[in-house]
């Protein structure tokens, strides 16, 4: 089975957000840039089903140079190739668009991408590759089986989960769930060593435009102090909610 | 020309979230001067739709639809919009609409954007605002296709009525076996509770609770305030929840009027899932916690005294304003 996880690269989730340039452009200084916890988890099923079923699994990713330390971090943690395509990521489409022709060229049978990356929150790049590529696709998979070309799925719902079942080629947009938090693994010395000798493929971008435009960023308002009521003085919170806060 | 706007139902009726997005559609209709049409599957009839401004339904009646398809909807909401000739495409941001607004994004060459929380700032160009950096920063976001898709924000519109007639006609898009690649097994679904996604009243919980067994009074709020019940991360993690309650940057976000969060410190993973929510509430030991800057009010002190207190004073404030 090849498999394919898309890996987003994005600000670490502790990063304060800031804005540049007439606040256009998402201000990257101090910023420290991580795998996309989603993918994160994605990239774990992936080797899991490398060294328990057999499975080649490559990564990708859609950026410039500076996107290749977290390539490399996935490459530690035990993928076999790196692809970078060499384009700045401008929105969902045109990055779907780029994921696709990887795909299509590698002839992949399982694309794992996550749910959504925490940068643009789009959620929406799996699911323009499935349709791009032909694929079938599930959306918030919180578990994966696969068994020779059909594939087991769940995926978390408003209020449950469903299980529903596909054949390969499968493109999934995957999350917390898909393994156990205590399974994610940290890149250890030998597969540092290790990843250092791997491909690390750049490839040309294929030409595609982007269908949306950020034109300017802003920050919610900054809040008003906290009302504090005196945990004997109930009555006062509900006084408070009722007739300020209109929340009850 | 119209605005086209996908209607969710459940066992035929409409669902809350359709009425927000026939309101919002209808907004962007005003603006562009035309009307409203909605597509639906399996709709017993218009429901409240012509009260939120929706002028015409398209139904779409078949028993391989009664379970949520995303590839089949995506194809039959497509097509709808092109029998409608549609410039604007509305979508909630539900799991279900989530699921499968990217698909009707690449079947119309629509340009989508995600989590929009206002009527855009301008049609022409077609500007929207939509919330980035998990719930910390905003970004107006232009559309540059000829048809635009707008994924709406959980009540980040509301409801707004426009009470027009909605005329109910059948729709039949054709489908192929493509359509169907993806089976639905089974659903699992807890039915007489709120899910988070729904409710108006969220009270929340951390590891503040100290174990499982402490949830009882989490419920019993939960149910006084006709609530549903969430979680912080590590709640989950250990098990103490299932994974479904879990709220934050990798778990849901919570978009709703009320949140109360109860021993959970606020930790910035965490508040980046409730900053859409409307009033703050926090009941907390700790006088530092984090959780009280991001808290329009707040309680310290010990929740295993602070919550059964708070369950008799609302049952009796309820019983007084029934
Ligand atoms: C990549 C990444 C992603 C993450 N994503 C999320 C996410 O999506 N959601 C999330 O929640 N977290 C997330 N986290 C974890 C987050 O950083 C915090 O660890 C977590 O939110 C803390 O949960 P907590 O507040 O329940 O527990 P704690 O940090 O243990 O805090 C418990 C609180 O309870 C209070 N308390 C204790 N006893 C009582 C009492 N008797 N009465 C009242 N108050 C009491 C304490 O004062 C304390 O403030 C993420 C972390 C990482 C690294």
């Amino acid at each position: 089975m090849k498999i394919l996880v898309c890996i987003s690269h994005v600000p670490d989730t502790t990063s304060k957000i800031n804005f540049t340039d007439n606040d256009s452009q998402f201000d990257t200084s101090g910023v420290q840039f991580v795998i996309n916890p989603n993918d994160e988890f994605g990239l774990t099923r992936a080797m899991w089903f490398k060294e328990k079923q057999g499975a080649s699994v490559d990564v990708v990713t859609v950026g410039g140079a500076e996107v290749e330390p977290t390539l490399r971090k996935a490459l530690a943690i035990g993928a076999d190739t790196a692809i970078r395509v060499d384009t700045p990521a401008v929105d969902g489409y045109q990055v779907a668009k780029q994921l696709s022709a990887v795909v299509k060229d590698g002839g992949y049978d399982l694309v794992i991408a996550g749910r959504e990356s925490i940068d643009y929150n789009g959620g929406m790049v799996p699911g323009m590759v499935a349709a791009m590529t032909g694929a079938s696709f599930v959306n918030t998979c919180i578990s994966l089986e696969i068994d020779g070309n059909n594939a087991t799925a769940i995926r978390e719902i408003d209020g449950g989960k469903e299980t529903s079942t596909a054949t390969l080629p499968l493109v999934i947009g995957g999350q917390k769930g898909l393994v156990e938090e205590s399974d994610l693994r940290i890149p250890n010395m030998r597969g540092i060593m290790m990843a250092r000798k791997k491909p690390l493929n750049v490839v040309p971008a294929t030409d595609a435009s982007s269908e949306t435009n950020s034109v300017s960023f802003s920050k919610p308002e900054p809040k008003g102090a906290v009302t504090l009521v005196e945990a004997d003085n109930l009555d006062k919170l509900i006084d408070l909610l009722h007739n300020e806060a209109k929340a009850i | 020309m119209s605005v086209l706007v996908y209607t969710e139902s459940e066992n035929g009726s409409f669902k809350k979230t359709a009425y927000e997005v026939a309101s919002y559609a209808k907004g962007v209709a005003d603006m562009m001067g035309t009307d409203v049409a909605a597509i639906s599957f399996n709709a017993n009839d218009a429901g409240d739709l012509g009260t939120y401004g929706v002028n015409r339904l398209h139904n779409v009646s078949d028993s391989k639809l009664d379970k949520f398809n995303a590839a089949a909807y995506a194809n039959a909401i497509a097509q709808a919009a092109k029998t409608e000739g549609a410039k604007v495409v509305v979508i909630s941001s539900s799991a279900d609409s989530r699921y499968l607004g990217s698909l009707v994004s690449v079947h119309l060459e629509a340009g989508y954007v995600s989590n929009v929380t206002e009527l855009p700032s301008s049609t022409d160009p077609f500007t929207v605002k939509r919330t980035v950096f998990t719930n910390k920063a905003f970004s107006n976001t232009a559309i540059t296709t000829d048809v635009k898709l707008v994924g709406l924000s959980k009540n980040a519109y509301g409801l707004k009525e426009n009470a027009t007639e909605c005329a109910v006609q059948s729709f039949e898009p054709s489908l192929t076996d493509n359509d169907f690649s993806v089976t639905v097994q089974s659903v699992d679904k807890a039915t007489d509770k709120v899910t988070i996604a729904d409710a108006e009243v969220v009270v929340s919980a951390g590891r503040g609770m100290k174990g499982p067994e402490n949830w009882g009074m989490i419920e019993e709020l939960a149910d006084v305030l006709g609530a549903a019940t969430a979680c912080s991360k590590p709640v989950s993690d250990l098990g103490w929840r299932p994974h479904g309650e879990h709220v934050g940057q990798t778990g849901k976000p919570v978009a709703s009027n009320l949140y109360i969060a109860i021993g959970i410190s606020g930790a910035i993973q965490h508040l980046a899932g409730i900053n859409s929510s409307k009033v703050k509430v926090v009941i907390n030991t700790d006088p530092e916690a984090p959780f009280f800057k991001a808290a329009d009010y707040g309680v310290v002190g010990d929740a295993f005294e602070v919550v059964p207190a708070l369950i008799d004073k609302l049952k009796a404030f309820k019983a007084a304003n029934a």
